[in-house]
Protein backbone atom coordinates (compact mmCIF):
# COMPACT_ATOMS: atom_id res chain seq x y z
CA UNK A 1 0.00 0.00 0.00
CA UNK A 2 2.96 2.07 -0.41
CA UNK A 3 4.14 3.87 -3.83
CA UNK A 4 5.88 1.83 -6.43
CA UNK A 5 7.45 3.63 -9.11
CA UNK A 6 8.93 1.21 -12.13
CA UNK A 7 10.84 2.88 -15.06
CA UNK A 8 9.21 5.99 -15.28
CA UNK A 9 10.54 8.66 -17.94
CA UNK A 10 9.09 11.94 -18.64
CA UNK A 11 10.42 14.99 -21.32
CA UNK A 12 8.80 18.23 -22.01
CA UNK A 13 10.02 18.85 -25.64
CA UNK A 14 13.68 18.51 -25.61
CA UNK A 15 14.57 18.50 -21.69
CA UNK A 16 14.72 15.45 -19.57
CA UNK A 17 12.77 15.87 -16.35
CA UNK A 18 13.15 12.27 -15.61
CA UNK A 19 15.44 9.61 -16.97
CA UNK A 20 14.02 5.96 -15.84
CA UNK A 21 13.21 6.34 -12.30
CA UNK A 22 12.49 3.16 -10.12
CA UNK A 23 11.80 3.18 -6.51
CA UNK A 24 9.50 1.60 -3.91
CA UNK A 25 8.41 3.12 -0.69
CA UNK A 26 6.91 0.85 1.75
CA UNK A 27 3.79 1.46 3.95
CA UNK A 28 4.12 3.53 6.62
CA UNK A 29 7.60 4.57 5.20
CA UNK A 30 8.82 8.06 5.78
CA UNK A 31 10.91 8.18 2.40
CA UNK A 32 12.58 11.03 1.33
CA UNK A 33 12.95 12.74 -2.18
CA UNK A 34 16.35 14.83 -1.80
CA UNK A 35 17.63 16.89 -4.58
CA UNK A 36 18.28 20.51 -5.68
CA UNK A 37 15.62 22.64 -7.84
CA UNK A 38 15.54 20.74 -11.55
CA UNK A 39 16.16 17.42 -10.04
CA UNK A 40 12.82 16.20 -11.08
CA UNK A 41 11.32 16.22 -7.93
CA UNK A 42 8.17 18.29 -8.56
CA UNK A 43 7.56 16.06 -12.01
CA UNK A 44 7.67 12.91 -10.19
CA UNK A 45 5.12 13.97 -7.56
CA UNK A 46 2.55 15.51 -10.04
CA UNK A 47 2.86 11.89 -11.95
CA UNK A 48 2.12 9.94 -8.67
CA UNK A 49 -0.61 12.24 -8.11
CA UNK A 50 -2.05 11.53 -11.32
CA UNK A 51 -1.87 15.68 -12.41
CA UNK A 52 0.01 14.27 -15.24
CA UNK A 53 1.28 11.57 -17.14
CA UNK A 54 4.95 9.86 -17.79
CA UNK A 55 6.25 9.40 -20.87
CA UNK A 56 7.39 5.99 -19.75
CA UNK A 57 7.12 3.39 -17.00
CA UNK A 58 4.49 1.84 -14.57
CA UNK A 59 3.41 3.25 -10.84
CA UNK A 60 1.08 2.39 -8.47
CA UNK A 61 0.14 4.15 -5.28
CA UNK A 62 -2.23 2.78 -2.46
CA UNK A 63 -2.20 -0.34 -4.70
CA UNK A 64 -3.65 2.05 -7.75
CA UNK A 65 -2.50 2.37 -11.06
CA UNK A 66 -1.84 5.87 -11.66
CA UNK A 67 -3.64 5.60 -15.48
CA UNK A 68 -6.24 3.29 -14.81
CA UNK A 69 -7.10 4.00 -11.07
CA UNK A 70 -6.36 7.80 -10.96
CA UNK A 71 -9.96 8.40 -9.41
CA UNK A 72 -9.06 5.83 -6.56
CA UNK A 73 -5.72 7.84 -5.68
CA UNK A 74 -6.74 11.07 -5.77
CA UNK A 75 -9.35 10.02 -3.14
CA UNK A 76 -6.33 8.21 -1.10
CA UNK A 77 -3.76 10.63 -0.86
CA UNK A 78 -2.78 13.91 0.25
CA UNK A 79 -0.50 16.42 -1.62
CA UNK A 80 0.66 19.44 -0.44
CA UNK A 81 2.63 21.23 -3.78
CA UNK A 82 5.83 23.39 -3.19
CA UNK A 83 3.66 26.37 -4.00
CA UNK A 84 1.52 27.52 -1.99
CA UNK A 85 -2.02 26.64 -3.17
CA UNK A 86 -4.62 27.43 -0.68
CA UNK A 87 -7.52 29.77 -1.46
CA UNK A 88 -5.96 33.44 0.05
CA UNK A 89 -9.33 35.01 0.53
CA UNK A 90 -10.90 31.92 2.32
CA UNK A 91 -9.97 32.22 6.03
CA UNK A 92 -8.41 29.12 7.89
CA UNK A 93 -11.51 27.67 8.75
CA UNK A 94 -13.15 28.17 5.41
CA UNK A 95 -10.67 26.75 3.38
CA UNK A 96 -10.09 23.50 6.04
CA UNK A 97 -13.95 22.81 5.63
CA UNK A 98 -13.82 23.07 1.89
CA UNK A 99 -11.50 20.57 1.83
CA UNK A 100 -12.77 18.50 4.25
CA UNK A 101 -16.34 19.01 1.86
CA UNK A 102 -14.77 18.38 -1.24
CA UNK A 103 -13.62 14.57 -0.07
CA UNK A 104 -17.05 13.85 1.31
CA UNK A 105 -16.30 14.29 5.16
CA UNK A 106 -16.11 16.86 8.12
CA UNK A 107 -13.43 18.61 10.32
CA UNK A 108 -14.81 16.91 13.10
CA UNK A 109 -14.57 13.25 11.62
CA UNK A 110 -11.09 13.18 11.44
CA UNK A 111 -10.15 16.19 13.87
CA UNK A 112 -7.80 13.79 15.61
CA UNK A 113 -5.40 13.53 12.75
CA UNK A 114 -4.84 17.16 12.43
CA UNK A 115 -5.13 18.56 16.06
CA UNK A 116 -1.55 18.52 16.79
CA UNK A 117 -0.82 20.59 13.95
CA UNK A 118 -4.28 22.38 13.88
CA UNK A 119 -4.48 23.57 17.19
CA UNK A 120 -1.12 26.03 16.43
CA UNK A 121 -3.18 27.94 13.90
CA UNK A 122 -6.86 27.69 15.38
CA UNK A 123 -6.06 30.51 17.29
CA UNK A 124 -6.36 32.25 13.94
CA UNK A 125 -9.38 30.27 12.11
CA UNK A 126 -11.01 33.62 11.08
CA UNK A 127 -8.05 35.16 9.28
CA UNK A 128 -7.63 34.90 5.94
CA UNK A 129 -5.19 32.74 4.44
CA UNK A 130 -3.36 35.24 2.67
CA UNK A 131 -2.65 36.83 5.77
CA UNK A 132 -1.19 34.22 7.00
CA UNK A 133 2.86 34.20 8.40
CA UNK A 134 4.55 31.85 6.13
CA UNK A 135 5.03 28.95 9.33
CA UNK A 136 1.41 29.52 9.90
CA UNK A 137 0.54 28.55 5.87
CA UNK A 138 3.01 25.62 5.90
CA UNK A 139 0.73 24.45 8.80
CA UNK A 140 -2.96 25.38 6.99
CA UNK A 141 -1.43 23.06 3.70
CA UNK A 142 -0.46 20.53 6.07
CA UNK A 143 -3.87 20.34 7.62
CA UNK A 144 -5.82 20.87 4.29
CA UNK A 145 -3.97 18.09 2.82
CA UNK A 146 -4.78 15.37 5.81
CA UNK A 147 -8.49 16.52 6.31
CA UNK A 148 -9.86 12.87 4.67
CA UNK A 149 -7.27 10.72 6.39
CA UNK A 150 -5.52 10.21 3.50
CA UNK A 151 -3.02 6.23 2.83
CA UNK A 152 -0.36 8.21 1.18
CA UNK A 153 0.97 11.78 1.71
CA UNK A 154 2.79 13.84 -0.80
CA UNK A 155 5.00 16.81 0.30
CA UNK A 156 6.82 18.85 -2.28
CA UNK A 157 9.90 20.98 -0.37
CA UNK A 158 7.39 21.75 2.48
CA UNK A 159 10.53 23.47 4.22
CA UNK A 160 12.26 25.09 1.89
CA UNK A 161 12.71 29.21 2.91
CA UNK A 162 11.24 28.27 6.38
CA UNK A 163 13.71 28.85 9.08
CA UNK A 164 15.86 26.01 11.46
CA UNK A 165 13.13 26.37 14.20
CA UNK A 166 9.86 25.90 11.75
CA UNK A 167 11.84 23.17 9.73
CA UNK A 168 12.18 21.26 13.17
CA UNK A 169 8.89 21.40 14.22
CA UNK A 170 7.89 20.32 11.30
CA UNK A 171 9.91 17.12 10.95
CA UNK A 172 8.67 16.25 14.65
CA UNK A 173 4.82 16.59 12.81
CA UNK A 174 6.04 14.52 9.85
CA UNK A 175 7.22 11.90 12.61
CA UNK A 176 3.94 11.84 14.48
CA UNK A 177 1.88 11.17 11.65
CA UNK A 178 4.14 8.59 10.23
CA UNK A 179 3.49 6.50 13.47
CA UNK A 180 -0.08 7.03 12.85
CA UNK A 181 0.38 5.13 9.32
CA UNK A 182 0.61 7.19 7.01
CA UNK A 183 2.99 6.80 4.20
CA UNK A 184 5.05 9.36 3.63
CA UNK A 185 6.90 10.92 0.36
CA UNK A 186 8.70 14.00 1.11
CA UNK A 187 11.09 15.92 -0.67
CA UNK A 188 13.73 18.37 0.23
CA UNK A 189 16.73 20.75 -0.96
CA UNK A 190 17.90 20.75 2.78
CA UNK A 191 20.65 17.83 3.26
CA UNK A 192 19.91 17.46 6.98
CA UNK A 193 16.71 16.82 6.60
CA UNK A 194 17.69 13.40 4.98
CA UNK A 195 19.07 12.19 7.93
CA UNK A 196 15.28 12.24 9.62
CA UNK A 197 14.07 10.00 6.95
CA UNK A 198 13.96 5.79 6.83
CA UNK A 199 15.16 5.60 3.65
CA UNK A 200 15.96 8.42 0.88
CA UNK A 201 16.48 8.89 -2.54
CA UNK A 202 19.53 11.19 -3.71
CA UNK A 203 18.21 12.96 -6.95
CA UNK A 204 19.63 15.05 -9.67
CA UNK A 205 19.36 16.01 -13.28
CA UNK A 206 16.04 13.83 -13.31
CA UNK A 207 18.47 10.51 -12.46
CA UNK A 208 18.61 9.04 -9.26
CA UNK A 209 21.95 8.39 -7.83
CA UNK A 210 21.10 5.88 -4.78
CA UNK A 211 18.81 5.04 -2.85
CA UNK A 212 19.44 3.85 1.17
CA UNK A 213 18.73 4.44 4.36
CA UNK A 214 20.65 7.74 5.28
CA UNK A 215 23.29 6.30 7.35
CA UNK A 216 24.46 3.07 4.42
CA UNK A 217 24.75 6.18 2.33
CA UNK A 218 26.96 8.17 4.61
CA UNK A 219 29.12 4.71 4.78
CA UNK A 220 29.22 4.65 1.02
CA UNK A 221 31.63 7.81 1.28
CA UNK A 222 34.72 6.40 -0.95
CA UNK A 223 37.50 8.27 0.95
CA UNK A 224 39.11 9.49 3.91
CA UNK A 225 37.59 12.83 4.60
CA UNK A 226 39.47 15.81 6.40
CA UNK A 227 38.47 18.82 8.39
CA UNK A 228 40.93 21.52 7.81
CA UNK A 229 40.95 24.90 9.52
CA UNK A 230 42.94 28.05 8.76
CA UNK A 231 42.41 31.35 10.16
CA UNK A 232 41.51 33.15 5.94
CA UNK A 233 38.62 30.95 4.85
CA UNK A 234 39.16 32.45 1.33
CA UNK A 235 43.37 31.68 1.22
CA UNK A 236 42.62 28.23 2.35
CA UNK A 237 40.14 27.27 -0.32
CA UNK A 238 42.13 29.08 -3.12
CA UNK A 239 45.27 27.35 -1.47
CA UNK A 240 43.30 24.22 -1.44
CA UNK A 241 42.39 23.64 -4.78
CA UNK A 242 45.74 24.54 -5.97
CA UNK A 243 47.55 21.79 -4.18
CA UNK A 244 48.50 18.68 -6.49
CA UNK A 245 47.13 16.18 -4.38
CA UNK A 246 43.76 17.80 -4.17
CA UNK A 247 40.96 14.90 -5.01
CA UNK A 248 37.75 17.16 -3.48
CA UNK A 249 37.67 21.03 -1.23
CA UNK A 250 34.93 22.10 -0.25
CA UNK A 251 33.92 24.35 1.92
CA UNK A 252 31.54 23.11 5.08
CA UNK A 253 30.82 25.34 8.14
CA UNK A 254 33.91 26.65 10.04
CA UNK A 255 36.19 23.92 7.89
CA UNK A 256 37.05 23.02 4.33
CA UNK A 257 36.08 20.02 4.20
CA UNK A 258 39.12 18.04 2.17
CA UNK A 259 40.23 14.73 0.40
CA UNK A 260 43.34 13.76 -1.02
CA UNK A 261 43.90 11.70 -4.59
CA UNK A 262 46.68 9.30 -2.50
CA UNK A 263 46.27 6.02 -0.81
CA UNK A 264 48.02 7.57 2.50
CA UNK A 265 47.62 11.45 2.65
CA UNK A 266 50.35 12.76 4.59
CA UNK A 267 48.70 15.83 7.07
CA UNK A 268 52.42 17.35 7.21
CA UNK A 269 53.23 17.46 4.12
CA UNK A 270 49.79 19.51 3.47
CA UNK A 271 50.57 21.41 6.82
CA UNK A 272 53.95 22.80 5.33
CA UNK A 273 52.30 23.89 2.45
CA UNK A 274 49.86 25.94 4.04
CA UNK A 275 52.54 27.13 5.90
CA UNK A 276 54.37 28.36 2.62
CA UNK A 277 51.23 30.01 1.84
CA UNK A 278 50.78 32.12 4.54
CA UNK A 279 48.26 31.04 6.45
CA UNK A 280 47.94 30.49 10.03
CA UNK A 281 46.37 28.72 12.85
CA UNK A 282 46.47 25.85 10.32
CA UNK A 283 44.58 22.14 11.73
CA UNK A 284 43.65 19.30 10.00
CA UNK A 285 42.00 16.19 11.81
CA UNK A 286 39.80 12.94 9.97
CA UNK A 287 36.28 13.70 10.10
CA UNK A 288 33.05 12.25 9.37
CA UNK A 289 31.33 12.52 6.28
CA UNK A 290 27.01 13.92 5.77
CA UNK A 291 25.00 12.57 3.35
CA UNK A 292 25.95 16.32 2.00
CA UNK A 293 29.28 15.10 1.49
CA UNK A 294 28.19 12.11 -0.39
CA UNK A 295 25.81 13.54 -2.39
CA UNK A 296 28.41 15.94 -3.98
CA UNK A 297 30.62 13.46 -3.97
CA UNK A 298 28.27 11.26 -6.41
CA UNK A 299 26.81 14.32 -8.20
CA UNK A 300 30.76 15.77 -9.40
CA UNK B 1 46.39 46.00 11.90
CA UNK B 2 44.35 48.89 10.86
CA UNK B 3 40.92 49.44 12.24
CA UNK B 4 38.63 48.93 9.32
CA UNK B 5 35.68 51.79 9.10
CA UNK B 6 32.21 50.90 9.55
CA UNK B 7 30.23 51.29 6.22
CA UNK B 8 27.22 50.32 7.90
CA UNK B 9 25.98 51.89 11.29
CA UNK B 10 22.62 50.92 13.00
CA UNK B 11 21.51 53.00 15.78
CA UNK B 12 18.33 52.14 17.87
CA UNK B 13 16.75 51.45 14.45
CA UNK B 14 12.96 50.52 14.33
CA UNK B 15 9.69 50.23 12.33
CA UNK B 16 6.27 50.06 13.65
CA UNK B 17 3.33 49.11 11.68
CA UNK B 18 0.30 50.51 13.33
CA UNK B 19 1.04 49.47 17.07
CA UNK B 20 3.05 46.16 15.47
CA UNK B 21 6.94 46.79 15.90
CA UNK B 22 8.31 44.82 13.23
CA UNK B 23 11.83 46.12 13.85
CA UNK B 24 12.22 47.04 17.45
CA UNK B 25 15.08 49.49 18.10
CA UNK B 26 18.08 47.28 16.72
CA UNK B 27 21.87 48.61 16.60
CA UNK B 28 24.92 47.30 15.29
CA UNK B 29 27.52 48.30 13.02
CA UNK B 30 29.40 46.64 9.83
CA UNK B 31 32.72 47.09 8.80
CA UNK B 32 34.26 47.39 5.12
CA UNK B 33 34.93 44.24 3.74
CA UNK B 34 32.90 42.16 6.50
CA UNK B 35 30.97 39.19 5.66
CA UNK B 36 27.94 39.92 7.75
CA UNK B 37 25.29 37.17 8.54
CA UNK B 38 21.73 38.43 9.09
CA UNK B 39 19.84 35.15 10.95
CA UNK B 40 16.46 34.95 12.06
CA UNK B 41 13.06 32.91 11.90
CA UNK B 42 10.50 33.79 9.41
CA UNK B 43 8.67 36.98 10.35
CA UNK B 44 11.67 38.19 12.93
CA UNK B 45 11.91 41.42 11.02
CA UNK B 46 14.80 40.55 9.26
CA UNK B 47 13.42 41.44 5.53
CA UNK B 48 12.08 44.73 7.41
CA UNK B 49 15.29 45.88 8.56
CA UNK B 50 17.17 45.28 5.21
CA UNK B 51 14.34 47.27 3.05
CA UNK B 52 15.13 50.62 5.47
CA UNK B 53 19.19 49.89 4.44
CA UNK B 54 18.80 49.62 1.23
CA UNK B 55 16.70 52.64 1.32
CA UNK B 56 13.21 51.46 -0.45
CA UNK B 57 11.32 51.78 3.22
CA UNK B 58 11.56 54.83 5.78
CA UNK B 59 12.14 53.91 9.11
CA UNK B 60 9.79 54.82 12.39
CA UNK B 61 12.66 55.82 14.62
CA UNK B 62 16.66 55.36 14.90
CA UNK B 63 19.59 56.55 13.30
CA UNK B 64 21.32 54.24 10.40
CA UNK B 65 23.60 55.13 7.56
CA UNK B 66 24.86 52.86 4.73
CA UNK B 67 27.88 53.67 2.51
CA UNK B 68 27.91 57.20 4.87
CA UNK B 69 24.70 58.01 3.21
CA UNK B 70 21.34 58.20 5.76
CA UNK B 71 18.66 56.18 5.61
CA UNK B 72 16.43 58.89 5.86
CA UNK B 73 17.97 61.84 3.46
CA UNK B 74 20.07 60.33 0.99
CA UNK B 75 18.10 57.03 0.13
CA UNK B 76 18.76 57.53 -3.56
CA UNK B 77 22.81 57.70 -3.05
CA UNK B 78 22.75 54.77 -0.91
CA UNK B 79 20.94 52.72 -4.19
CA UNK B 80 23.55 54.13 -5.99
CA UNK B 81 26.16 52.66 -4.03
CA UNK B 82 25.04 49.23 -3.05
CA UNK B 83 24.34 46.14 -5.05
CA UNK B 84 21.58 43.65 -4.40
CA UNK B 85 20.22 40.23 -5.11
CA UNK B 86 17.69 38.52 -3.55
CA UNK B 87 16.36 34.97 -4.57
CA UNK B 88 12.93 35.86 -5.51
CA UNK B 89 14.34 38.83 -8.12
CA UNK B 90 17.47 38.83 -9.62
CA UNK B 91 17.60 39.13 -13.89
CA UNK B 92 14.98 38.57 -16.53
CA UNK B 93 14.12 35.90 -17.56
CA UNK B 94 13.26 36.91 -20.91
CA UNK B 95 16.20 38.80 -21.51
CA UNK B 96 19.42 37.18 -22.44
CA UNK B 97 22.81 36.92 -20.42
CA UNK B 98 24.53 39.73 -22.13
CA UNK B 99 20.87 41.69 -22.34
CA UNK B 100 20.72 41.64 -18.66
CA UNK B 101 24.26 42.91 -18.26
CA UNK B 102 23.91 45.30 -20.51
CA UNK B 103 20.79 46.77 -18.48
CA UNK B 104 21.35 46.57 -15.31
CA UNK B 105 24.98 48.35 -16.51
CA UNK B 106 23.45 50.73 -17.76
CA UNK B 107 21.08 51.24 -14.61
CA UNK B 108 23.46 51.60 -12.12
CA UNK B 109 25.02 54.24 -15.36
CA UNK B 110 27.86 52.58 -16.23
CA UNK B 111 29.53 53.66 -19.95
CA UNK B 112 29.18 51.71 -22.57
CA UNK B 113 32.43 51.01 -22.67
CA UNK B 114 32.76 49.69 -18.77
CA UNK B 115 29.53 47.49 -19.82
CA UNK B 116 31.57 45.91 -22.44
CA UNK B 117 34.52 46.07 -20.09
CA UNK B 118 32.54 44.03 -17.44
CA UNK B 119 30.55 41.74 -19.29
CA UNK B 120 33.96 40.19 -21.17
CA UNK B 121 35.33 39.64 -17.28
CA UNK B 122 32.08 38.20 -15.82
CA UNK B 123 31.54 35.74 -18.66
CA UNK B 124 34.99 35.20 -18.46
CA UNK B 125 35.31 34.52 -14.94
CA UNK B 126 31.66 32.24 -14.96
CA UNK B 127 32.53 30.81 -17.77
CA UNK B 128 29.66 31.51 -19.51
CA UNK B 129 31.02 32.00 -22.82
CA UNK B 130 28.78 29.25 -24.71
CA UNK B 131 25.52 30.98 -23.28
CA UNK B 132 25.63 34.50 -23.68
CA UNK B 133 23.57 34.89 -25.76
CA UNK B 134 20.62 32.32 -24.77
CA UNK B 135 17.62 33.63 -22.50
CA UNK B 136 18.58 33.23 -18.65
CA UNK B 137 15.15 31.67 -18.16
CA UNK B 138 17.30 28.73 -19.89
CA UNK B 139 19.82 28.47 -17.65
CA UNK B 140 20.02 26.18 -14.16
CA UNK B 141 19.49 27.72 -11.14
CA UNK B 142 22.78 27.82 -10.02
CA UNK B 143 23.94 29.64 -12.65
CA UNK B 144 21.43 32.20 -12.37
CA UNK B 145 22.48 33.00 -9.07
CA UNK B 146 25.87 33.30 -9.62
CA UNK B 147 25.28 35.39 -12.54
CA UNK B 148 22.93 37.38 -10.61
CA UNK B 149 25.35 38.35 -7.63
CA UNK B 150 28.42 39.40 -10.30
CA UNK B 151 25.46 41.66 -12.06
CA UNK B 152 24.99 42.40 -8.56
CA UNK B 153 28.79 43.90 -8.52
CA UNK B 154 28.98 45.11 -11.78
CA UNK B 155 29.27 48.76 -10.85
CA UNK B 156 31.45 48.17 -7.70
CA UNK B 157 29.57 48.60 -4.96
CA UNK B 158 30.71 49.32 -1.44
CA UNK B 159 28.13 47.06 0.08
CA UNK B 160 26.16 44.26 -1.53
CA UNK B 161 23.03 42.80 -0.31
CA UNK B 162 21.75 39.19 -0.61
CA UNK B 163 18.76 38.01 0.63
CA UNK B 164 18.54 34.60 0.94
CA UNK B 165 21.04 33.99 -2.17
CA UNK B 166 21.25 30.33 -2.20
CA UNK B 167 17.66 28.91 -1.75
CA UNK B 168 17.03 25.75 -3.33
CA UNK B 169 20.83 25.78 -5.20
CA UNK B 170 22.53 22.08 -4.65
CA UNK B 171 25.32 22.14 -2.77
CA UNK B 172 28.30 21.93 -4.77
CA UNK B 173 27.07 25.23 -6.74
CA UNK B 174 25.72 27.10 -3.25
CA UNK B 175 29.76 26.55 -2.75
CA UNK B 176 30.93 28.12 -5.37
CA UNK B 177 28.53 30.80 -4.26
CA UNK B 178 30.17 31.02 -1.61
CA UNK B 179 33.48 31.56 -3.00
CA UNK B 180 32.32 34.37 -5.20
CA UNK B 181 31.50 35.64 -1.93
CA UNK B 182 35.06 35.19 -0.70
CA UNK B 183 36.35 36.78 -3.31
CA UNK B 184 34.17 39.85 -3.21
CA UNK B 185 34.58 40.15 0.62
CA UNK B 186 38.45 39.94 -0.09
CA UNK B 187 38.19 42.60 -2.66
CA UNK B 188 37.27 44.71 0.05
CA UNK B 189 33.11 44.19 -0.68
CA UNK B 190 31.13 44.45 1.97
CA UNK B 191 28.76 41.35 2.30
CA UNK B 192 25.40 41.21 4.08
CA UNK B 193 23.35 38.29 3.48
CA UNK B 194 20.28 36.32 4.91
CA UNK B 195 19.93 32.48 4.97
CA UNK B 196 18.10 29.75 6.36
CA UNK B 197 21.37 27.08 5.51
CA UNK B 198 22.89 27.51 8.85
CA UNK B 199 26.45 25.95 7.51
CA UNK B 200 26.36 29.04 5.83
CA UNK B 201 25.97 30.95 8.84
CA UNK B 202 29.64 29.19 9.63
CA UNK B 203 31.12 31.38 6.51
CA UNK B 204 30.51 34.69 8.24
CA UNK B 205 32.98 37.09 9.72
CA UNK B 206 30.12 38.08 12.33
CA UNK B 207 26.18 37.17 12.80
CA UNK B 208 23.36 38.82 14.20
CA UNK B 209 20.58 36.51 14.93
CA UNK B 210 16.82 38.45 15.34
CA UNK B 211 13.87 37.40 17.23
CA UNK B 212 10.92 39.20 17.10
CA UNK B 213 11.87 42.60 16.19
CA UNK B 214 15.41 42.41 17.81
CA UNK B 215 18.74 41.52 17.74
CA UNK B 216 19.24 39.11 20.21
CA UNK B 217 22.78 37.64 19.64
CA UNK B 218 25.40 39.74 17.65
CA UNK B 219 29.38 37.94 17.71
CA UNK B 220 31.51 35.29 15.40
CA UNK B 221 30.06 31.97 14.94
CA UNK B 222 32.68 30.70 17.47
CA UNK B 223 31.82 32.84 20.37
CA UNK B 224 28.42 32.16 20.06
CA UNK B 225 29.31 28.70 19.87
CA UNK B 226 30.88 28.94 22.75
CA UNK B 227 28.42 31.32 24.70
CA UNK B 228 25.59 29.21 23.94
CA UNK B 229 27.84 25.94 24.76
CA UNK B 230 26.87 24.46 21.41
CA UNK B 231 28.75 22.41 18.37
CA UNK B 232 26.71 24.52 15.57
CA UNK B 233 25.13 27.55 14.68
CA UNK B 234 22.21 25.34 14.00
CA UNK B 235 21.68 24.46 17.98
CA UNK B 236 22.43 28.18 18.54
CA UNK B 237 19.91 29.01 16.23
CA UNK B 238 17.38 26.74 17.72
CA UNK B 239 17.80 27.89 21.45
CA UNK B 240 17.83 31.37 21.11
CA UNK B 241 14.80 31.52 18.24
CA UNK B 242 12.71 28.97 19.99
CA UNK B 243 12.47 31.29 22.64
Amino acid sequence: MGILVKNISKSYGKLTALSNISLDVKPSELYGLIGPDGAGKTTLFRILTTLMIADKGQATVAGYDVLKEYKSIRKSVGYMPGRFSLYQDLTVEENLNFFATIFGTTIEENYDLIKDIYVQIEPFKNRRAGKLSGGMKQKLALSCALIHKPKVLFLDEPTTGVDPVSRKEFWEMLKRLQQKGITILVSTPYMDEAALCDRIALIQGGKILEIDTPKAIVGHFPKPLYNIYATNMYGLITSMSHYEHTYSVFPFGEFVHYTDKREAMDVEEIKAYLVQQGLTNINIEATQPTIEDTFMELAK
Amino acid sequence: MIQKHNVIEVENLSKLFGDFAAVNQISFQVKAGEIFGFLGANGAGKTTAMKMLIGISSPTSGKATVAGFDVYREAESIKKNIGYMSQKFALYDDLTVKENITFFGGIYGLSKKQIEQKRCELVEELGLQEVTNSLVASLPLGWKQKLAFSVSLLHEPKIVFLDEPTGGVDPITRRQFWELIYKAAHNGTTIFVTTHYMDEAEYCDRVSIMVNGKIEALDTPKKLKEQYKTNTMNDVFLKLARG
